[in-house]
């Protein structure tokens, strides 16, 4: 898969990543090569095996339903850039 | 009693479904031990994991779990006994991990049905497509400052469940009769509160119109409807549109639309449209959820009788119609109520006392089942008072408000007041006697011909004897004497 | 350079205990030497007041005779575990002044067992490098010299150079590590060390940042292999707040270095012999496989046939987990923030700005991979795929106990040597990325010195769990090696 330049800002789009103009001609070649380069798994037959998401081969822990975190709004909000009365700020969201 | 829209080109129908989050009700967080209660300061019920801090993982919630599955049973729906959470991937303020941990092509809950009480006492049956888990997102204000939104993680992390009906609904009404029956199996179960004022049940509603035997045509979804009524108005509103749209020549395109309650207007969301492509992948933090049959069969011999089941249980041993037995069951404490209500006695009495005088007192005094203006072993005794030939209805229906004033039993305020009903035909007899002596010439009257004038006797006779005669054998002495 | 620098954990262990030395003098000796090494960039954040403080109560501890079995033993610490109070930026931008309000189960334990931190240790930036050369705050230099040309600075490896750098020049006596795709062996191999990643899940993931779940593994970073063993054993062990956290019994690793690997079966995988493998690094296992027979073992050769498509599969799995882990550094809560007009704007900004190339270039593969109509093509052909690679190796444990391959491609190289093509990089994994995806113990063990006089390791894959089998075994060959080379100036 070649990727286009239109490719790339989308993608960098999804990420919240800006890219300058003049980076999306080189980016799009590198991504590109690495595409190139993962592509050889086409050649593996994977007919009839199960993807593997896991190699914990255990069940999925379970907690108990109880309150036993939370109610340090300092330890939240210690590292935030910027916070007023307890919120965390953002630039206005208009919808 | 299809509902259709009247257009230029002919009938168009409606196609609604809908997906309803519903928080579940736990103490704590899906995948943190963080406290869920509703109303705290900002960013205090938030831990390090809802936070999204670096190095933090999630770790399931039993009790979320047990929840969606007893929600799926009361679906009469199919569990899976494998599911997997994935992440859906999407950057927003109040998202602070950049994914929300949901459950994507492997849902916790496959196919179910609900069946709506249609006001006319009918009933129709909507499918589920599937239930799935998944966390909430926080909470963004955007009215606190001039040029900047406010974040309370509060939510974040919360349990939700998703649940997805299939296009089967064809009017307004219906879609109100699904989220009102949905609520109250919900309510049944434990599950979820229904509480769409808080937001612990919040509706996203897809619609589209088409021609009779049309297959379906491009939907529209309407996000985050907060109330039956809106529901009801957004629906009407965006078909008009769509049957409108169409009409003029365009096309309805496919995209997540706003209800605005004050305009009572969708519009489109284009903001949030752009580039969606939320890469679900299975979250690689979790493992698959494997659960066993034992543990669903354990759960749903735990589950209560669900309304529907109760209402037939109503019609079958109480006689009820199909439609009171209906706007019993609706709330379980109002069933249990009717039920303690209706023990030992005439259930359609009692049916009508609940769902009349109670309920209008009830609504009056802002009062809740729970709370009740008049409690169940009182308006039972009243209807035994009734039944006894103690009191009449006419005369029970003061009673009644009487109790709701002092909270004092039936036969406490009948002998207070001396309401007792004369049933001694004595006591009777002589009253009607002295009615008839003292209105000679209406006697005559009467005798020859003017049959009318019956009704004038036995009101003369209730005035004499303060309305407490037992009108019954009152019609029947007066009848004789008269004859 | 102190002689107290040059004792492994276990000699020095040994000297607390005898009261030969105390722990504050054991740490200001490490301490001194910290601060004497500083060009080669292996700390990012020192903390010395911590360590002196955590020095003196590990000495009334040993005075009681309450000494954990880390007690007073100078070490440091990947910054990619959060450490409470203390700056962690996993060498990025993004997190440059993230105070944690939290300590990270893994060094929790450690400082639990006694261990005294010097510092947070460099690394390629979110742990994605080989080299050491993607931290945001200056790449790190390796203490090895080439014979040939000794003004080279030679990279240390990655993810975890600056472990690396620190342990082999003997500024602490061990550092954790985490491998992801080889970050604790590679640059083990690279600076003549011990780098154990073992099994997944055997250590819990809790508090370290994550750069891809699945594969992500903490591990130790030593002089020794008794070293490893021992550090291990204070690293390992369930956590309930992790759920991939495998709830396993801990043995005792140290006990397991017996010595005897009679009659133990050592598979050779024939896949690891690529075309272009340099002859230094054949020789280098072809004299492995000679010790391992010399002492009683057997090599049996296996195939482990998926072996080439590991780094396709790896690039593809890494990148998708990464592009959605590093979605919370949006300059919201924590981290780097550069304001923008709108929400967008301001992530998009922020994160331009907080993370490096190599960062921003796996965010963009790993999003395109798991992008709508790319997904089955992309990321569920690679999940098969690591199946597949997995399955290689169940089979071939049902015949043999331990693999033994090469744990790089090559000796350390110079910075800025590779060129432009970042998956020339990427090749220096080639050996220890199907380990990773199949979630077994590895560990590297240096054996032997290239003609150019820097270190060469092997490595020993166990079976999930078996971390002993791994140990004991390596513990054998560096006996047989007699692996005595130390860095220039030591």
């Amino acid at each position: 898969m070649s990727l286009d330049k239109a490719t790339v800002k989308n993608i960098a789009n999804l990420a919240r990543l800006e890219v300058r103009e003049d980076e999306l001609d080189h980016l799009a070649g590198e991504l590109s090569n690495i595409l190139q380069f993962v592509e050889q798994l086409a050649e593996v037959n994977t007919d009839g095996v199960a993807p593997m998401t896991s190699v914990a081969h255990m069940e999925l822990p379970r907690r108990r339903d109880e309150v036993t975190d939370g109610n340090y709004p300092e330890r939240v909000l210690a590292n935030a850039p910027e916070r007023i009365d307890g919120f965390f700020v953002v630039p206005k969201v208009v919808e | 009693m299809s509902y259709v829209i009247e257009g230029e080109t002919g009938d168009w129908e409606l196609v609604i479904g809908l997906e309803v989050h519903a928080q579940v009700i736990s103490k704590s967080k899906l995948f943190s031990g963080a406290a869920t209660d509703f109303g705290a300061e900002p960013n205090t019920q938030v831990s390090l994991v809802d936070a999204a801090m670096p190095g933090m993982l999630p770790v399931i919630n039993e009790y979320c779990i047990e929840q969606g599955v007893r929600t799926g049973l009361g679906l009469k729906a199919k569990i899976n006994l494998t599911s997997v959470f994935a992440r859906k991937n999407y950057f927003y303020a109040d998202l602070p991990q950049g994914y929300q941990i949901s459950q994507y092509e492997y849902p916790i809950v496959g196919e179910g049905e609900v069946i709506l009480d249609m006001p006319d006492g009918s009933t129709r049956t909507v499918g589920i497509e599937r239930l799935h888990l998944e966390q909430d997102a926080g909470k963004s204000l955007h009215d606190q400052h001039p040029s900047k939104s406010f974040i309370d993680l509060n939510r974040s992390g919360v349990a939700l469940m998703e649940i997805v009906s299939k296009p089967d609904m064809r009017s307004p009404e219906e879609a109100a009769a699904y989220i009102t029956k949905l609520r109250s199996i919900l309510r049944y179960l434990g599950s979820c509160d229904g509480n769409m004022a808080e937001g612990s049940m919040r509706c996203d509603v897809n619609v589209s119109v088409r021609k009779a035997g049309e297959p379906y045509r491009t939907r529209a979804e309407i996000k985050n409807v907060n109330s039956i009524r809106f529901v009801h108005q957004a629906i009407e509103y965006e078909a008009r549109r769509q049957v409108d749209l169409y009409e003029e020549g365009g096309q309805v395109v496919q995209e997540t639309r706003l209800f605005d309650a004050n305009k009572g207007e969708t519009r489109s969301m284009r903001s949030k449209e752009h580039a969606h492509d939320y890469r679900y992948f299975p979250d690689p933090d979790l493992l698959p959820l494997n659960l066993t049959q034992d543990y669903v069969d354990a759960i749903k011999a735990t589950l209560p009788e669900l309304p529907d089941e109760k209402k037939e249980r109503f019609i079958r041993d109480y006689h009820l119609s199909a439609y009171d037995a209906g706007l019993l069951v609706a709330d379980q404490a109002t069933a249990d109520f009717f039920e303690s209500v209706a023990k030992g006695r005439d259930p359609k009495m009692a049916c009508n006392w609940v769902m009349g005088d109670f309920s209008a007192a009830m609504n009056r005094l802002g009062r809740t089942i729970d709370n009740p203006p008049v409690s169940a072993a009182n308006l039972g005794g009243l209807i035994d008072l009734i039944a006894d030939d103690t009191i009449s209805g006419r005369l029970a229906k003061e009673v009644f408000e009487l109790m709701v004033e002092t909270g004092k039993a039936p036969a406490v305020i009948v002998d207070e007041k001396g309401l007792r009903q004369v049933t001694d035909t004595g006591a009777i007899e002589a009253s009607i006697d002295a009615v008839l002596a003292a209105n000679g010439d209406k006697v005559e009257q009467y005798r020859s011909g003017k049959d009318k004038l019956f009704g004038f006797f036995v009101g003369q006779v209730m005035k004499a004897t303060g309305g407490k005669a037992n009108p019954a054998l009152v019609n029947e002495i007066l009848k004789k004497k008269l004859g | 350079m102190s002689e107290l620098t040059k004792l492994t954990m276990a000699e020095a262990r040994e000297g607390l205990k005898a009261k030969r030395f105390t722990a504050v003098e054991l740490t200001k000796a490490h301490l001194a030497a910290v601060g004497a090494a500083r060009g080669l960039n292996a700390f990012v954040t020192e903390t010395p007041d911590l360590a002196l403080e955590r020095a003196k109560l590990s000495d009334a501890k040993l005075a009681k005779g309450e000494a954990g079995p880390l007690e007073g033993l100078p070490i440091g610490m990947k910054d990619l575990f959060c450490t409470e109070g203390v700056r962690s930026t996993a060498c990025s931008r993004i997190l440059e002044n993230f105070v944690p309000t939290y300590e990270s189960t893994v060094s929790g334990k450690l400082k639990d067992a006694g261990a005294v931190v010097l510092g947070k240790t460099a690394l390629d930036e979110f742990a994605m490098g080989s080299s050491n050369e993607t931290s945001a705050f200056g790449p790190v230099t390796n203490p090895w010299k080439r014979k040939s040309d000794p003004s080279v600075k030679l990279v240390p490896g990655g993810s975890s150079g600056g472990s690396a750098a620190a342990v082999s020049a003997r500024l602490v006596m061990g550092a954790t590590g985490t491998d992801t795709g080889g970050s604790i062996r590679q640059p083990a191999s690279f600076c003549g060390l011990v780098g154990l990643k073992p099994t997944y899940g055997r250590c819990s993931r809790w508090g370290i940042v994550a750069f891809a779940s699945s594969l992500d593994q903490a591990g130790p970073m030593t002089r020794t292999v008794r070293d490893a063993a021992i550090m291990l054993g204070s690293m390992v062990g369930y956590d309930p707040k992790d759920s991939t956290s495998a709830n396993v019994a801990v043995p005792n690793f140290e006990a397991a270095l017996t010595g005897d690997i009679r009659g133990m079966k050592v598979g050779i995988p024939k896949e690891y012999r690529p075309d272009g493998l340099s002859a230094e690094i054949s020789k280098l296992w072809a004299d492995g496989i000679g010790m391992l027979k010399d002492a009683g073992a057997t090599p049996v050769e296996i195939s482990l046939p998926h072996t080439k498509y590991a780094l396709p599969t790896y690039y593809i799995v890494a990148p998708a987990e990464c592009s959605s882990n590093l979605a919370r550094y949006d300059g919201v809560r924590y981290g780097k923030r550069v304001e923008g007009k709108t929400l967008d704007e301001m992530y998009a900004k922020s994160r331009a700005a907080g993370f490096g190339k190599e960062v921003r270039r796996r965010i963009l593969i790993g999003t395109y991979v798991l992008s709508a109509g790319y997904y089955d093509a992309y990321y569920i052909k690679a999940q098969k795929v690591r199946r597949l690679i997995a399955d290689d190796f169940a089979k071939a444990f049902e015949t043999v106990d331990v693999i033994l391959t090469p744990t790089a491609p090559s000796a350390a190289f110079g910075q800025g040597e590779t060129d432009d093509n970042p998956i020339t990089m990427w090749l220096n994994d080639i050996f220890t990325i199907p380990t990773s995806l199949a979630g077994l113990p590895g560990l590297s063990v240096p054996t032997g010195l290239s003609a150019d006089g820097l270190p060469l390791g092997l490595q020993l894959i166990g079976r999930p769990f078996d971390e002993e089998t791994v140990l004991k075994v390596a513990e054998v060959m560096e006996r047989a090696a007699g692996f005595t080379a130390v860095p220039a100036g030591i």
